[in-house]
């Protein structure tokens, strides 16, 4: 299990306070909402914290902290300031016209508007392996529990939905083999990489605007009521996944590494999420709207909001590169090989 | 699982091959295919053949699900 990080503000040490701490003595927090809810260092810290709680936990804090009604209750608060940000920032946007049998085709369309920056294109043409190496750190904080946060769906869908995502899923986990568990892989990636593929191992290292990333999938996974923007999530992330991995295994390619062992996530990842991107946008999505017609704007939600967050996320690391600085909170002493 | 391979044409991309099945190239070899459920490329400008890699999404092809 992680060790606890730093905090980083009046929220986050409220939270690391506590975890030290015996479950049951927390106090009302005031939370006021930052000028940035969708990046705000503090916000998303405290936010990651209380989610991995129902993930692997922390090192050292009493496991009793995950169902502490007064730490849901903050958890609620800021769930309410993330969510409020998530509707603000999108709320010029409308969803595509679709009906229960056209979902993909919607789908396909929020991926199609994305002109956020092209992350990929830059590390496959021109990024340097230190900005490789800061790209994979922030990866970690989701793909060391890849597929994690959506399985929190699987009980709350039925039918074709259900069949579909636990379809995704199983391939996620591998198939029955745990050498090919996709979480396994990026650990694998890490370190042939050089990187400590430690669980949690570089939190203190990721701004706010990257544990946010984490944090949409978590509360999406977590609500039973947000259950379509949670499929919707899925199916963007995987229609927006087989082109990106391939180039990301040509940038380390083109840095020299060949080996299959710091390649092999990405590689694996052009195959899977090809067959991924379509079960999740027609079985799955579309199984859903077909089974709760009304959650359509959910569904189609949870992919804008995806995209809006890993837009926000690919310019702060660009912008950091394009001036010749580290992404990290600090510069991360990355050894490569 | 069913006893018989199916075959699926999804919207816009590959054909998904679910089921007891065996790929194999023209002299009857084994391919490896690693995984339950496979995508076989359809649009032709896959990087990857006989496997779907995405690129139909950046060559905007298009092709219904039922027969044409």
């Amino acid at each position: 299990m992680p060790r606890l990080p730093e905090p980083r503000g009046s929220i986050s040490a409220v939270v690391l306070e506590a975890l030290r701490r015996r479950p049951g003595r927390l106090g009302p927090v005031e939370v006021a909402t930052p000028d940035d809810p969708l990046a705000d260092d503090d916000l998303h810290l405290a936010l990651y914290c209380l989610y991995e709680l129902h993930y692997r936990g922390f090192d050292d804090v009493d496991e009793r902290w995950e169902w502490d009604l007064g730490l849901l209750g903050l958890r609620a608060r800021l769930e309410e300031v993330f969510e409020q940000g998530l509707q603000e920032a999108l709320s010029d946007w409308r969803p595509p016209g679709a009906d229960p049998g056209t979902v993909d085709v919607a789908l396909r369309a929020i991926a199609d508007a994305d002109d956020g920056p092209s992350l990929s294109r830059w590390l496959e043409t021109r990024g340097t392996l230190e900005q490789f190496l800061e790209f994979v750190i922030h990866r970690s904080a989701y793909q060391l529990k890849e597929a994690d946060p959506h399985s929190w769906a699987i009980p709350r869908l039925a039918g074709r939905a259900k069949a579909a995502l636990v379809e995704i899923q199983a391939d996620e986990y591998g198939g029955g083999d745990p050498d090919r568990v996709h979480a396994q892989l990026f650990a694998n990636t890490m370190d042939a990489l050089g990187l400590d593929s430690t669980y949690g191992a570089y939190i203190d290292l990721l701004p706010g605007a990257t544990l946010a990333t984490v944090n949409l999938m978590s509360m999406f996974g977590l609500h039973r009521r947000l259950r379509g923007r949670i499929v919707g999530h899925l199916a963007l992330f995987e229609m927006a996944s087989s082109v990106p991995n391939r180039r990301y295994g040509n940038a380390l390619r083109r840095l020299g590494i060949d080996d299959p062992k710091a390649t092999g996530f990405y590689d694996e990842h052009v195959a899977a999420d090809a067959v991924h991107e379509s079960v999740a946008a027609v079985d799955l999505a579309g199984g859903l709207v077909r089974a709760e017609p009304e959650l359509l704007d959910d569904v189609l939600f949870g992919a804008r909001a995806l995209v809006e967050l890993e837009a926000r996320w690919a310019a702060m690391l660009l912008a950091a590169w394009e001036r010749g600085r580290s992404s990290l909170r600090r510069a991360a002493a990355v050894a490569a090989r | 699982m069913s006893e018989q391979a199916r075959i699926t044409p999804y919207r816009d991309g590959p054909l998904l091959v679910r089921g007891p099945f065996v790929l194999t190239d023209q002299d009857g070899n084994r391919i490896d295919v690693g995984r339950r459920t496979v995508a076989l490329c359809r649009c032709g400008r896959s990087q990857s053949k006989p496997f779907c890699d995405g690129t139909h999404r950046l060559v905007d092809w298009r092709a219904p699900s039922r027969p044409e």
